[in-house]
């Protein structure tokens, strides 16, 4: 028998036959929750099977549904949920690649996670796995669904790029200049994080948690602390969670900062990025001054948190009336206003159905935040009236410039009830017993969940970790339909979705 | 073939190759200047074009010789545009070949002979950029050659030497209706010709929205040295015609040293100024979603039509 799991306040497991999990997932996704997690697990060295973990959350009441699926290790296989929630499917697809688990009616079983040279057969997270081996017998060549018809040609775009970006490759059919169908194809960049920190002591897991996506520390980095929190029954109080939350801002600054000067760079208009980036590095000095490191590490810890310096309040404002004086030019500009309007609309029923999350999917209109959904702290965070929410470029533009003034007017708000500038109980002296704990925040590119189980020792036995690229990335593919080639890059800018914190 | 044409294309042939590169940097810096960076400095083409000469020279698999020969015949054309068009002398080495169609017949030849290469190299990006660069093209070839004849008319000749010895004895022609028209839709066709915003992006990474630059990512070592050498040429040239056109004032029109010098200074400094004045009127604008391009070019092409009709009806 496996060990059992423990859990924490407003979570309820349940441990569900296969053949139920349909049912009972239908039943919840019809009440309103989503699906923000499904994780496989290998007991086998603590004498069970293996086990899928699906994570349901309902926004609001902040209520979170685990269910449970043992299955047989001999021949692991799931009844597909594809047909009930498209996010489902994915995380089916990332199941089989690491796991070996079979999704049973899956529409459309192709590899996802895997990686090319992997050999046949090697699921990198089970526990016999061993180290990875050489590269060898893969699985054939990758699966692009040609376009055919007259004048449709192919542009094949990566994965090494001419800037400085992650690796991804992009498969467009075109006619003329008007894209058919893009293929994304990710998944370069496995590093094995997940595997990684099996083992460690949570202060260790930390620095490669909160390393998931690197513009992406504080989101990471909380994310995971609350669900070791969760699992060791900590309340780190609201000093703590105040703290954190201003971490949390001052990530977003700094990324829809560059985001907005980025846009504009992609559309030719260089002096606004120029100005732009001045006030990134603005904002990198004062991270610098609050943390010790421009990229905000090491302020979030298991326990609480702690910083060198409160934010300047008179930098952050003048950093505000900067950003606006830039987004006022920015839409001032008639050229740019155009390249910005209507240009690769994401619909509402697109974005819900996608699953979409964090600024993309406010800016079609969804009104999805953690910060509301599922709250740490009650009432101190003003929720965000949006202006523009017709899902274009310009609407991602836009939501990110009201998010910023937004950020600025948090951090003040909060600055003025943190007495102090650290605020960390020990958790070392709580060993966990077999416990699992689920973590949810609203990092700047939306929301992250993570979701620990706990040995007897202390150490972690699994980490899962989703992020909201997961959600967001084929709703690229969907908005562009239409679009012409020479407005992808600015599109997939006003994504900026994260390859690394995809493919873990 | 006079003793002024000869020493005039010699030393046109030395600004253009030796100044092109300058220009370019010259451009950069002040738009690195204007935005609030440091800039490379005006003499960073050069120093670029030093690093890619010495460099192995390598072309793709399955390319031809129209791959190879494109960057020379590119300079070439260029070249022979810089010597025969009225720059630092109104005098011109080979006169006949300073005729309004031939010189504005080699710079469209030139794009086409890049077109062919992008085609030649058989990736998508070459297919892409050649077929958005002839576009461009085909829409702004005719506004060049009707701009010009606009100015022709008033002259009765297609010479540009003397086009411009003309507007040189009868100043006042420069600022009527015709030559101001003409002005406009030309300058459109230098941005479009040469790649400037709005209509392409000169200092892009972003493969999917380039046209010149898509055309030429083949390209390595000494080849991309040409390729980027007659890209500033052309430049250069269009530019250098531009002032010859409307502010024709210190071309030589004798063949004394001083003559010679003063015109060399002149096309100096005139070049120098319109093309800082290009490079700081590229930090106000942004780059055209790509459909859009064609109307700007229609309202070019509108312009120089406009132009000709003033030229005859205004006489």
């Amino acid at each position: 028998m496996t060990t059992p799991i423990g859990t924490g306040a407003g979570r309820i497991v349940s441990t569900v036959p296969a053949d139920a999990l349909p049912e009972r997932a239908a039943a919840l996704l019809a009440g309103g929750a989503r699906l923000a997690l499904v994780a496989g697990h290998d007991d086998r060295p603590s004498g069970g099977g293996l086990r899928t973990v699906h994570l349901f959350v309902q926004p609001g009441a902040d209520l979170r549904t685990e269910l449970h699926v043992h299955l047989d290790p001999g021949r692991p296989a799931l009844p597909s949920l594809a047909a009930l929630s498209f996010p489902a499917g994915r995380f089916e697809r990332e199941l089989r690649d690491l796991f070996g688990i079979e999704p049973v009616g899956h529409p459309l079983p192709r590899r996802l996670v895997r990686h090319f040279h992997w050999p046949r057969g090697w699921y990198p997270m089970l526990s016999d796995a061993g180290p990875a081996p050489a590269f060898g017998d893969p699985d054939g060549p990758y699966p692009f669904r040609p376009v055919e018809g007259p004048g449709v040609y192919e542009i094949p775009v990566g994965p090494v790029h001419a800037g400085m970006i992650e690796p991804g490759h992009f498969r467009f059919s075109v006619v003329g200049e008007t894209i058919l169908k893009l293929k994304a194809r990710l998944w370069f960049v496995h590093r094995g994080l997940e595997k990684l920190v099996e083992g460690r002591c949570p202060a260790d897991a930390l620095e490669i948690a909160q390393r998931a996506s690197g513009d992406t520390t504080v989101g990471h980095g909380v994310a995971f602390c609350q669900a070791i929190e969760d699992a060791l029954g900590i309340d780190v109080g609201p000093q703590a969670h105040r703290l954190r939350a201003v971490l949390l801002e001052l990530e977003r600054l700094y990324n829809h900062v560059n985001d907005l000067g980025a846009l504009c760079n992609d559309v030719g208009h260089g002096v606004l990025n120029a100005h732009a980036q001045r006030v990134r590095e603005r904002l990198l000095r004062l991270n610098d001054q609050v943390t010790g490191h421009r990229l905000l590490r090491g302020a979030v810890v298991p326990g609480g948190a702690a910083v060198v310096a409160l934010p300047d309040p008179a930098v952050l404002a003048r950093v505000a009336a900067d950003v606006a004086e830039i987004a006022d030019l920015a839409l001032g500009h008639s050229v740019v206003h155009d390249r910005f309007a209507g240009t690769a609309v994401l619909t509402r029923d697109q974005a819900a159905e996608l699953g979409t999350l964090g600024y993309v999917a406010r800016a079609s209109g969804l009104a999805v935040d953690a910060r509301h959904d599922h709250p740490v702290l009650l009432d101190e965070l003003p929720r965000a009236e949006y202006s523009c929410t017709g899902g274009d470029v310009l609407a991602r533009f836009q939501v990110r410039r009201e998010e910023i003034d937004l950020a600025v007017a948090t951090i003040a708000a909060l600055a003025e009830r943190l007495d102090g500038p650290d605020h960390r109980v020990d958790p070392r002296d709580r060993p966990g017993s077999g416990r699992s704990g689920v973590g949810i925040v609203e990092g700047w590119r939306g929301t992250i969940t993570h979701r620990v189980e706990l040995a007897d020792d202390g150490t972690l036995r699994r980490l899962k970790i989703v992020d909201p690229s997961f959600f967001n990335w084929p709703a690229l593919p969907v908005a562009l339909a239409d679009t012409i080639v020479p407005d992808f890059p600015l599109v997939n800018k006003s994504f900026n979705l994260s390859y690394a914190g995809n493919d873990l | 073939m006079s003793a002024l044409g000869v020493a005039g294309g010699v030393l046109q042939a030395v600004v253009i190759v030796g100044g092109a590169p300058l220009l370019l940097g010259l451009m950069r810096q002040v738009r690195a200047r204007l935005e609030g960076r440091a800039g490379p400095g005006v003499g960073q083409p050069w120093r670029d074009l030093r690093k890619l000469v010495r460099k192995q020279s390598i072309s793709p698999r399955g390319t031809t010789e129209v791959f190879r020969v494109a960057p020379v015949l590119l300079v070439a054309m260029t070249l022979v545009v810089a010597v025969v068009a009225p720059l630092v002398t109104t005098a011109s080495a080979v006169p006949p070949v300073a005729d309004l169609f031939v010189v504005v017949a080699l710079l469209a030849h030139a794009t086409v002979v890049i077109a062919l290469a992008g085609l030649d190299s058989g990736t998508a990006f070459g297919g892409m950029g050649a077929s958005r660069e002839v576009t461009v093209l085909a829409l702004v070839e005719p506004t060049a050659l009707v701009a010009i004849f606009a100015l022709s008319v008033p002259t009765g000749s297609t010479s540009l030497p003397t086009i411009v010895g003309t507007a040189l004895d009868d100043p006042q022609r420069l600022i009527s209706p015709a030559s101001l028209l003409a002005a406009v839709a030309l300058a459109a066709v230098i941005v479009a010709e040469t790649g400037r915003l709005p209509v392409d992006n000169p200092s892009t990474h972003l493969e999917l929205t380039m046209i010149h630059e898509a055309m030429v990512l083949e390209y390595a070592g000494p080849d991309l040295a040409l390729v980027e050498l007659g890209s500033a040429m052309r430049l250069s040239v269009y530019l250098g015609l531009f002032t010859s056109l409307f502010v024709p004032w210190g071309i030589a029109t004798t063949a004394t040293p001083l003559a010679l010098a003063l015109g060399v200074v002149a096309l100096v400094v005139k070049v120098g100024v319109v093309g800082a004045g290009l490079a700081a009127l590229e930090v106000f604008l942004a780059k055209l979603r790509l459909f859009r391009v064609p109307e700007l070019l229609a309202g070019s092409f509108l312009l120089a039509l406009l132009a000709v009709t003033t030229a005859y009806v205004l006489g």
